[in-house]
């Protein structure tokens, strides 16, 4: 291969590969990059067509199997922790609950409860209260982006079932979460 | 210090486990206590005694904070007649009051106790021989004796029983407040493993006759008693949801009465047994309802977007101490049950929770956090004073004895959860170290 083949060939793959392993999620984006790589196709490897709509075709399929992928990865994550007290989301979970709302949203008959859960700090009473607050935070949320109400329900469980039984800070602050169980 | 761990060590000896049962140790305020001797009660028959009703006595005096009983091995004398008192001996020792007592056989399985209450300050002065004006006559008073039983008769196997007893007498002939040591107690055992972990325990008031009234390998919590000591509710998540059961102890009957959507917790007894406050949040947020358990009507009580919790009844069944956080972080108020209006109990602490008015009336005891720090306090309803009872490690759960006494809560030791007791003064403080497993959520009867 003489080097300026070499550097045509590049020309063509590496946008293909960095396609392949970008990790965003917004469509618009990868509309963007799925034009840019026919720009470079049309340009370089007009020669036999057929082959190019092919490759494009398993491209696109590639992405979004990648992208299911990645929202099944972010479904994997079913547990949200919270600060002590407190029953706000996160920030970092945002991706996550999205991930599980567009499930939701494409399987209607799917069902999930929420769990809310507190640390042992506070009666076991008013940590039910708590508890159920975790849990309907993270069920609004999912409301919010567009899950029906009818596939959501909640069960606080208080202080009652600790992940950690440890009396640490650590161990209070992995019992202080919401899980998502379908 | 060097006093402290010498009572640790005396009262480890003197109430250690005989039964594997919950057995006591009390950690602060013996020192303090009333001087008092129960002198092991002669016993002249042939049956095996099943347990040591002087012994009984003794630890009930002392489980109650008002009296530091005498060891066995420090009594001068172990008169079993009132004649054969020594009085300058026991006078001698700071012992002020003495009890003694006799058990007969009566036939194969029953027997017969009797026993005397004597002041040793009034034998000394009259030297057991005081004589007074009857009818004209000098005769024998015998005013040192303050109290004297007529013999009872009970089976061998009531003899923990009858021991509680002999100390409800005692007590309230030596203080005027009525004994709670025949009462009871309910609490949620948490097994660390196997199979159906979650257990609702009865138990005598000291810990034994333990009995498991349900096992589940859901969570069970708040239990109560009714007020007649008959039933329990309680919350039981055995259908994967909180759901309010009341459970008749007798005849083992289980009737589920609350199970809406959302929290069924925090049931409560009104005084006259005939409605249960519970904690409902069926229509959006938690809040206190009162259910009239004849027509099973609802009625609600509370109604704002924060947490209402907790109800606990005020002796006159006229309002509930609820937790709310209405004001903010969760604090106490008074909520009056037929105009519905609330007043803020406590402004003290970051937050305070688990309120119960006191059999009085006359004081609020809660968990209060200061600090961080969980304890059991007791306020003044008239004058507002807080006064923090407790220094141990997420004190929760205070159920009050139903003579005003004591106080039963759950904390935290050596990393396990255990029920520990606090009188309601402070000053006298022990801890029931339990088995295996968490042990909290303790409810203490009412006379039964």
């Amino acid at each position: 291969m003489k080097p300026n083949q070499v550097m045509k060939y590049l020309a063509i793959v590496l946008p293909l590969l960095t396609a392949a392993c970008t990790t965003t999620t917004d469509e618009e984006t990868m509309a963007g990059q799925s034009n840019q790589n026919s720009n470079a196709q049309t340009s370089g490897m007009n020669k036999n067509e057929a082959v190019e709509v092919t490759a494009l075709e398993r491209e696109r399929q590639m992405k979004i199997e990648e992208e299911k992928r990645k929202q099944a990865a972010l479904r994997q994550t079913n547990t949200l922790y919270f600060d002590f007290d407190d029953s706000k989301i996160m920030g970092k979970y945002f991706d996550i609950l999205e991930a599980h709302a567009s499930y939701l949203r494409a399987n209607p008959s799917a069902r999930l409860i929420i769990e809310g859960h507190a640390d042992e700090r506070g009666t076991p009473e008013y940590n039910i209260a708590l508890g159920e607050r975790r849990a309907k935070a993270v069920a609004r949320y999912l409301q919010n982006l567009g899950v029906s109400n009818t596939q959501i329900s909640t069960v606080s469980y208080g202080e009652e079932k600790p992940l950690n039984k440890s009396r640490t800070e650590a161990a209070f602050a992995e019992n202080r979460r919401a899980v998502l169980v379908y | 210090m060097l006093k402290k761990l010498l009572i640790m060590t005396l009262t480890l000896s003197l109430f250690a486990p005989v039964h594997g049962a919950i057995d006591i140790l009390i950690t602060e305020g013996l020192d303090s206590a009333r001087p008092i001797a129960v002198v092991p009660f002669s016993y002249q028959g042939s049956q095996p005694l099943p347990d040591k009703v002087s012994s009984i006595v003794a630890a009930d005096l002392a489980r109650s904070g008002k009296f530091n009983p005498t060891q066995v091995p420090q009594m001068p004398q172990q008169p079993t007649s009132a004649e054969n008192v020594d009085f300058a001996a026991w006078a001698e020792q700071g012992v002020d009051t003495i009890v003694i007592g006799q058990l007969e056989d009566v036939r194969p399985g029953v027997l017969s106790v009797s026993y005397q209450i004597i002041d040793v300050v009034r034998g000394q002065m009259t030297g057991g021989g005081s004589q007074m004006l009857e009818e004209g006559r000098l005769v024998s008073s015998n005013d040192h004796i303050m109290f004297e039983s007529r013999p009872l008769q009970f089976e061998t196997q009531d003899s923990r029983r009858i021991s509680h007893a002999i100390s409800d007498k005692v007590f309230e002939k030596l203080t005027g407040i009525k004994g709670a040591f025949q009462t009871k107690i309910a609490y949620v055992l948490v097994k660390d493993s196997g199979e159906r972990p979650y257990q609702l325990v009865v138990a005598d008031y000291d810990g034994y006759n333990e009995q498991i009234i349900v096992r589940s390998n859901e969570p069970l919590m708040s239990p109560v008693w009714s007020p007649d000591a008959t039933k329990l509710a309680y919350v039981t998540f055995e259908n994967r949801q909180a759901q309010i059961f009341i459970h008749d102890l007798y005849s083992g009957s289980r009737e589920m009465v609350a199970s809406y959507p959302g929290i069924n917790g925090a049931p409560a007894w009104s005084p006259d047994g005939s409605r249960l406050a519970m904690v409902l949040s069926k229509d959006g947020n938690p809040e206190i309802y009162v259910m009239d358990l004849l027509t099973r009507k609802l009625t609600r009580l509370t109604n704002n977007r924060t947490i209402d919790t907790e109800p606990s009844w005020a002796p006159d069944g006229q309002s509930l101490v609820i937790s709310s956080e209405r004001g903010g972080r969760a604090q106490l108020y008074r909520l009056d049950i037929n105009t519905g209006k609330a007043k803020r109990l406590t402004y003290t602490g970051e937050m305070n929770l688990g309120g119960a008015i006191t059999p009085d009336g006359k004081s609020m005891v809660m968990v209060n956090r200061t600090r961080g720090n969980y304890h059991i306090g007791r306020q003044d309803l008239k004058t507002g004073t807080l006064q923090v009872l407790t220094k141990t490690y997420l004190d929760e759960s205070p159920s009050i004895s139903p003579n005003g006494n004591m106080i039963i809560y759950s904390t935290l030791h050596n990393q396990d959860q255990v029920l520990a007791l606090v009188s309601i003064d402070g000053r006298f403080k022990a801890r029931l170290p339990s088995g295996s497993g968490q042990v909290k959520s303790p409810s203490w009867s009412p006379y039964m």
